[in-house]
């Protein structure tokens, strides 16, 4: 449980850091809370020589709104996330996803830009980032490149990042006032990775479903945007009979794997029950 | 005497003696963190060890080539079973009379076992070379099921005993075969089973489990050259035991070897045992002449040091149709790993398995187990139970559960019928143990009323009603379990280990002005003993217990002791520090007879001091004694106040209790959530009862992480897949439901202050009663039994197996 040796560089620009990640390559590698790269170097799964800490920038840092965007910074915390005022008006999934992330002391140290970047389907942000239609600012050689969540995460650890990229910020777009939503993670302690979570976030109008969108944790190699069955949902007044159709639109793209949280068929289950408790709950939430 | 002067009870209070809810003096240090580790232990020169470990679960190894490690800058030695071999220590003994390898020797035989020793400078550089140790396997066919071990054609786990027919517990059945033990009368079971009305039979698993101290297992070996002498810091829960073995395993003479278990962060059976990491660091620091660390990490100790447990057992029940119990009977394949490594009493390769009769007047009852080998990691300890009391508890707490079931009865009423009765102690059961005492109905009434029992009832019928007719996806379990414990290891007719009787010691001395030192050959590892052994002399000597310093765990100053293990401190060494208080004080009576100028038998005990009879103006305080001890003793009698016990129990203690536990079970998820859980204890005579409410509440915390959510798991590969704690189940204080605590009181009949030890009583009965009301919840709906552990997952295909998602 002892990491191999490296060195360790603590830049204060995200130039410098991109500096430094073009200068290692594949030797190098960014750290931001480092609650994924530590455990992993401890067990020599990764053996970065070079590890470019990313906690001096100040410009990775702070939750600012632009235009009807909400701009993250990468290195904002878990618990910053959740103190925001800002993220509470206007994403209130944020914070509701935020508390069941690891636990308190992970999460003073934990941030976004590494849950979402890490590419790890456990984490609990690359779903909802998913749902919100979110986009992340990525710098690298050749100068910042936007990368919608969506289209970002292509397996376990695999993502749109290159050797020598920088996620450096999350561009949300703002849900309308009114929306509903919710985060539902079945977890069988503090600070364990979903055995199956939903995301779901909606608008209703005059009873009926008039937008919405759903993103899945851990029930796949990598987080899921089940698009299928919102589109299903769209429309309907949620009622059992479409909901049932929704789920098992959901639970057709899941393929989890057996762990100790269960066998993959349970799993799969288990992400369609997350998604009609989520359905519920954000419709009890959302006005109109 | 006047208004000022202290009554009785205020000197009594004033002592913090039995009774008291005194404050636990370990602690100052421990929430400071200013507790003394092994880890915390850093000596010049000091080296590090770090264990290469098997990947496989069975190959032969093909190669071992330690030259790119040795070449690591800072690497001062690489050990491998050849290098031990020139010392004699490729294979050490077990505590169960079989051998280990200390390292692979020719091949491994579970996954992580341990090939290759490095010694460096640094942790880091022992961790770079352990990568670069080059080891090739041929991998073996793997069987990690004990119910495949015995199969004509199983893999053949331990070659070097293949064609041995006989074990260290006689004949061997085959070449996996461990041993067979039995108990009781298999005619007298066979004959109630013919005449019984009603009979149920069910397999039943208790899955492997650990104990996860927090610390994980460490010593620092450090040999000295000059003097030829071995000292060897370590968790170790019975430094003695230790001591001897390591003498005979490594011929240093025994006076020779100092070991010392400094402060230690918990046991629970873990550390009792002697592991490779040990033999390894005496070994390296004989070679280099300096002292060696090894530090287990958390997955080495999860997958490789003394898991618990993995009993699978065949039970049944006959009983008469208006249900009193008249049979029982048991088969078990019990589960060792690769060695017998299992800590248990030397002749009980079952432990105390035999209490599997629990809390019942069973008339007739035979048990038979058998022990085999498999691809799995060796160990078998008593995890916070005497040895292997828990399986027995768990096994006859769910049978008796399914025959109530079977014959219409409620749970409860089941059990009040068999309990034995108080007017039955000391009853001997029918596998010949002699429980000393005990009330049971009295419990089972007792907590049964604080929960509302029938009320529960009637709410769980209108719960399955509403879920019938759709109103809820919700099941209410009641989980009811009465168990009887056996411990205090114990009488040396009956339990030695390797040939030394499990006696325990006490040794006092008091000191001119009324203070004193107690030593003992047992250690805590967590469990209070610096405070609850000072209460103990605080009352039998009236001296404050704040008086009294309690020190445990050099070999070299504590009397020998067999150490704290199965519930033994308080039934076996605290008797032996009430013995020694007792031989202190009749010198006092003397000196204080002496004194006052009167004939011994004039004197009566007062609280802290003797009074003559009739008389009570004329004392003498124990503190005054024990001045006089010093310098005015009577004329012919040695000075000096102080005295050693070494006590051999005449027999166990059976402490016991009741508990009551309800779950709501979400049906659709499998997520089990306990309302309420509510304990009833009975340990005899109460020590200290915030420590023992402490020690309540910490079993049953790791009895809710066993039932609800912990298993050891192989895959077929021998994989273990389960070791780490984003893996294995550990719950955190949020999980932890809220405990209801209670007690009765009936002291041990022939333990010199009544006690009987409490603090495996929670693990033993808080896991069958998790597991009877997680059952409990589905019986309305014919199913008898689910397996632990009640884990999401598999209580969800509970409820899918009985059709319950449609």
């Amino acid at each position: 449980m002892i990491p191999g040796s490296f060195e360790y560089h603590r830049p204060s620009s995200v130039q410098e850091a991109l500096g430094l990640l073009a200068k290692w390559g594949d030797d190098g590698r960014a750290i931001a809370g480092g609650h994924s790269l530590i455990p992993m170097m401890k067990l020599r799964l990764a053996k970065p020589a070079h590890l470019v800490d990313l906690r001096d920038i100040a410009d990775l840092k702070g939750i600012r709104a632009d235009g009807n965007d909400i701009v993250i910074g990468a290195m904002t915390t878990q618990y910053e996330l959740i103190g925001s005022n800002l993220l509470v008006s206007k994403i209130p999934i944020l914070r509701e996803t935020s508390l069941q992330v690891a636990d308190p002391q992970v999460r003073y140290v934990g941030t976004l830009g590494g849950n979402v970047a890490n590419g790890d389907p456990g984490n609990d942000m690359p779903a909802v980032m998913m749902c919100l239609g979110a986009t992340y600012h990525v710098m690298g050689k050749a100068g910042e490149r936007r990368v919608a969540a969506r289209e970002f995460y292509q397996g376990a650890y695999f993502t749109a990042l290159e050797a020598g990229d920088l996620l450096t910020a999350v561009r949300i777009p703002m849900p309308p006032a009114g929306h509903g939503y919710a985060y539902e993670k079945l977890k069988r302690k503090i600070g364990d990775y979903a055995t199956a979570a939903a995301a779901v976030v909606l608008t209703m109008s005059g009873g009926k479903v008039a937008s919405c969108s759903i993103g899945l944790t851990n029930v796949a190699e990598t987080p899921l945007w089940a698009e299928e069955a919102a589109k299903i949902l769209n429309g309907s007044s949620l009622d059992a009979a479409t909901v049932k159709r929704a789920v098992a639109a959901a639970e057709a793209i899941t393929a989890p794997a057996a762990d100790a949280r269960g066998p993959a068929a349970y799993r799969t289950k288990m992400a369609g029950v997350m998604l009609t408790r989520a359905l519920a709950r954000a419709k009890s939430k959302a006005h109109g | 005497m006047n208004d000022m002067t202290p009554t009785a009870a205020e000197r009594a209070a004033k002592l913090e003696g039995l009774g008291c809810k005194r404050k636990r003096v370990e602690d100052i240090r421990f929430v400071q963190g200013k507790g003394n580790y092994v880890d915390d232990l850093k000596l010049p020169g000091m080296l590090y060890g770090d264990l290469v470990r098997s990947p496989h679960g069975h190959a032969r190894i093909t190669r071992l080539d330690t030259t790119k490690a040795a070449a690591v800058p800072g690497v001062v030695a690489v050990l491998t079973a050849d290098v031990l071999k020139t010392v004699n220590l490729a294979w050490m003994p077990t505590l169960a009379g079989d051998v280990q390898m200390v390292l692979a020797d020719g091949k491994v035989l579970f996954q992580n076992q341990e090939v290759a020793f490095v010694v460096a400078e640094s942790r880091e550089a022992a961790a770079d070379a352990v990568e670069l140790v080059e080891v090739e396997y041929e991998p073996l066919p793997v069987n990690v099921d004990p119910l495949k071990a015995m199969a004509p054609n199983a893999p053949v786990i331990r070659e070097d005993i293949k064609d041995k027919t006989d074990g260290a517990h006689g004949k061997r059945k085959h070449y996996n075969h461990v041993f067979s033990w039995q108990a009781g009368d298999k005619a007298a079971a066979d004959a109630a089973f013919e005449k019984a009305d009603v009979k149920i039979r069910e397999f039943i698993v208790y899955p492997r489990v650990h104990p996860c101290p927090l610390e994980t297992c460490q010593c620092v070996a450090s040999f000295d050259k000059i003097e030829g002498e071995l000292t060897l810091w370590g968790t170790f829960q019975a430094p003695h035991v230790i001591r001897t073995v390591g003498s005979l395993i490594s011929k240093i003479p025994e006076h020779k070897i100092h070991v010392i278990a400094p402060d230690i962060g918990g046991g629970f059976g873990n550390k009792v045992g002697a592991y490779s990491g040990y033999i390894c660091a005496i070994v390296a620091s004989i070679v280099t002449g300096r002292p060696v660390k090894w530090t287990e990490d958390r997955i080495e100790n999860l997958s490789t040091t003394a898991f618990a447990r993995d009993f699978h057992m065949d039970v049944e029940i006959a009983c008469t149709k208006d249900g009193k119990v008249t049979g029982l009977r048991c088969y078990t394949i019990a589960d060792h790993g690769a060695f017998d490594a299992c800590a248990n009493a030397t002749k009980w390769p079952a432990g105390l398995f035999s209490i599997i009769s629990g809390s019942y007047d069973f008339p007739a009852a035979y048990c038979l187990v058998d022990g085999v080998y498999t691809n799995k990691a060796p160990g078998g300890v008593a995890y916070r139970c005497s040895f292997r009391v828990t399986e027995a508890a768990y096994c006859i707490e769910r049978a008796m559960d399914i025959m109530a079931q079977k014959l219409g009865m409620d749970p409860a009423e089941f059990r009040m019928k068999n309990l034995i009765r108080r007017e039955q102690f000391p009853y001997t059961s029918a596998f010949g143990w002699q429980y000393d005492s005990g009330d049971y109905q009295t419990a089972l009434k007792k907590a049964m009323e604080a929960t509302n029992y029938t009320k529960l009832r009637d709410e769980q019928k209108a719960k399955r009603e509403a879920f019938k007719r759709g109103e809820t996806r919700e099941l209410m379990g009641i989980g009811v379990a009465f168990f009887t414990e056996i411990v205090g290891a114990g009488p040396s007719r009956a339990c030695d280990i390797l040939g030394i009787a499990m006696f325990d010691s006490a040794e006092i001395r008091i000191h001119p002005t009324g203070s004193g030192i107690c030593r003992l050959g047992t250690k805590s590892q967590g469990q209070g003993h610096e405070t609850t052994y000072a209460q103990i002399i605080a009352t039998e000597l009236g001296l404050p217990a704040d008086n009294i310093t309690v020190e445990e765990g050099n070999t070299d100053t504590a009397p020998y002791g067999l150490g704290t293990y199965g519930s033994r401190s308080t039934p076996v060494s605290g008797a032996a520090t009430a013995m020694a208080c007792r031989k202190i004080k009749a010198k006092a009576q003397m000196i204080a007879a002496y004194m006052l100028e009167v004939h011994d038998d004039d004197l009566e005990w007062d609280v802290d001091r003797f009074r003559v009879k009739g008389n009570p103006e004329r004392s003498k305080t124990m503190t005054e004694l024990a001045w006089a001890a010093y310098h005015e003793v009577p004329p012919g009698m040695e000075p000096g106040l102080e005295a050693i016990n070494y006590y051999d129990p005449p027999n166990f203690t059976f402490p016991y209790g009741a508990y009551i536990c309800v779950v709501d079970i979400d049906v659709d998820t499998g997520m089990a959530k306990v309302r309420r859980f509510f304990a009833l204890d009975d340990c005899g005579t109460r020590i200290n009862p915030m420590i023992i409410e402490g020690q309540i509440h910490g079993g049953l915390t790791e009895a809710f992480g066993i039932a609800m959510g912990q298993e050891i798991h192989y895959d077929p590969d021998g994989n273990v897949t389960t070791a780490s704690f984003m893996d294995y189940f550990l719950p955190t204080a949020v999980e932890t439901p809220h405990w209801e605590t209670d007690w009765t009181e009936v002291p041990s009949p022939h333990h010199p202050i009544g006690a009987k030890g409490v603090g495996e009583s929670p693990n033993v009965g808080g896991v069958p009663c998790f597991s009877n009301a997680v059952n409990d919840a589905f019986s309305f709906l014919g199913s008898t039994h689910i397996q632990m552990p009640h884990d999401h997952w598999r209580v969800w295909t509970a409820a899918e197996n009985l059709g319950l998602h449609q």
